[in-house]
């Protein structure tokens, strides 16, 4: 346990190529680098999708599915591919293969579960198709469409952590160093680190999504309770 | 498949991502990690199963245990796997046993929160009646209330069972990682592309399996959910 204090406060541990900060921030790079990947793929096709309500069951399917793809697999395929090679790249391809589905199906599901009666109405003042995507679909789905990207954003941070085994650094690097030369104090700070990283990014998260619940009256995902036919339902939510 | 192989053959040069007769050439290995992958998604989901019940009737009886247990498991939750492993490896040392519990953790947030879910969406009205026919509360909870909430839960064991099947992998850190086993031995050679690939279908194929097995168990237990929904149709 003194160990584990001793290496965090030690300032070596603070500065340079190896150093907390540079590890977060590459971390984070990389986590950020693929969740936009994701996001431009997925959330066009998904509003375009839900607005015309078409291949929600494919859609579901498919994310249930890609659950079971595990990630450390993904990254690997993509590191071990001649153009891409090992190194941030190819986690950045794995954690965005690994963010469409939980993206596509929750942004899906938020376009269709927006209020019938209002998609009348807009269509009723003579609003057309697009208008009503944009100006009606969208803004009522935003909390919910803004939630799967929370849920979506956590997990890529926590599962960046395998950009060490590719040679693209992250915070897993002092995991993985640790557990190989069996320096426990450095593998168990790096757990804290990548643990500390995830859990505040996930409360700063909720924080925000209260917020934009306050801003728009309608309940948090978190907050709301469940049904139970949507609790019989499997929602994306994985964890690697 | 054969078939498939003889098809990729014709069409050039051997396959670098999947070859059928590399599979054929390390089906003992193959079959070594698919069964190590299996028997460790069933203990970490049985384990998780027999301890999230207790866990739910308990968040259930008191609703301040619910937020302490809900937030507790979804910080839990947020923990990555590399992480959670490393962190309980210098405990158990090079076994199964770190792998088993870190996904018997994730699977129980998931089971928790299905289980609270399906209880609470027993009709009280239901619960009412059984209770003035003079069932005592334990009878009640184990003939009316668990039935009702049987879609939630085994839904539940469904979300859990086909994540933990592809978190499994991770184990390779402590070896033991069913399929990930053959990512991470034959990582740096030519060979580990189809290691990987293969790994990924692997996975994909037994996550397909389980989901179908346990949605015909789902069936065989619910059988009035299924004739309801005849019914509306």
């Amino acid at each position: 346990m003194s160990g584990i204090w001793a290496w965090l406060t030690d300032p070596a541990n603070w500065s340079g190529e190896d150093g907390i900060p540079h590890r977060t921030l590459q971390h984070l790079v990389i986590s950020g680098e693929a969740l936009l990947l994701a996001m431009i793929v997925a959330l066009p096709a998904a509003l375009v999708l839900g607005h015309f309500r078409r291949g929600g069951n494919v859609l579901i399917g498919v994310g249930n599915v890609g659950r079971a793809i595990p990630t450390y697999a993904a990254i690997v395929t993509f590191a071990l591919t001649d153009q891409i090679g090992v190194g941030s790249l190819a986690v950045v391809l794995g954690l965005a293969v690994f963010a469409l589905p939980p993206l596509l199906v929750n942004t899906y599901v938020a376009v269709t579960q927006v209020d019938k009666d209002a998609i009348d109405a807009a269509k009723g003042m003579g609003m057309t198709g697009r208008q009503v995507l944009g100006k009606v679909e969208v803004p009522l789905a935003f909390p919910l469409i803004f939630a799967g990207i929370s849920i979506t954003t956590v997990q890529v941070v926590a599962t960046a952590t395998f950009g060490a085994l590719v040679g693209a650094g992250t915070l897993g690097l002092y995991i993985t160093q640790g557990q190989s030369v069996q320096d426990y104090s450095e593998m168990y700070a790096g757990v804290i680190l990548v643990a500390v990283l995830c859990v505040v990014l996930d409360r700063l998260l909720a924080l925000v999504q209260r917020l934009i619940a306050r801003r728009t009256g309608r309940p948090t995902v978190r907050n709301r309770r469940i049904s139970a036919e949507e609790a019989a339902t499997p929602i994306p939510v994985r964890v690697v | 498949m054969a078939l498939l192989e003889s098809v990729v053959s014709d069409l050039g040069p051997p396959n670098p991502w999947f070859s059928w007769d590399w599979v054929v050439a390390n089906k003992s290995d193959l079959l070594t990690a698919v069964e190590q992958q299996v028997l460790i998604t069933i203990a970490a989901v049985g384990l998780a199963t027999i301890v999230s019940f207790p866990l739910a009737l308990l968040a259930r009886k008191f609703r301040r245990a619910e937020s302490f247990i809900l937030t507790l498991a979804g910080v839990l939750y947020t923990i990555p796997a590399l992480a959670l492993i490393a962190a309980l490896y210098p405990l158990f040392g090079f076994s199964a046993w770190p792998v088993i519990v870190a996904l018997t953790v994730y699977a129980l947030v998931v089971l928790v929160r299905n289980m609270i879910v399906g209880l609470d969406g027993v009709p009280a009205d239901v619960v009412d009646a059984a209770r003035g026919m003079g069932f005592s509360p334990s009878r009640t909870l184990w003939r009316v209330e668990v039935p009702l909430a049987l879609p939630a839960i085994l839904a539940g064991i469904r979300i859990a069972t086909v994540s933990t099947i592809g978190l499994v992998t991770v184990g390779y850190l402590v070896g033991y990682g069913g399929l990930g086993q053959i990512i991470s031995y034959q990582f740096q050679l030519p060979i580990g592309r189809r290691g990987a690939v293969a790994a990924i279908i692997g996975c994909i194929l037994l996550a397909v399996i389980a989901d179908v097995l346990l949605l015909l168990l789902q069936r065989a237990l619910t059988p009035w959910a299924r004739r309801r929904r005849v019914a509306t149709a």
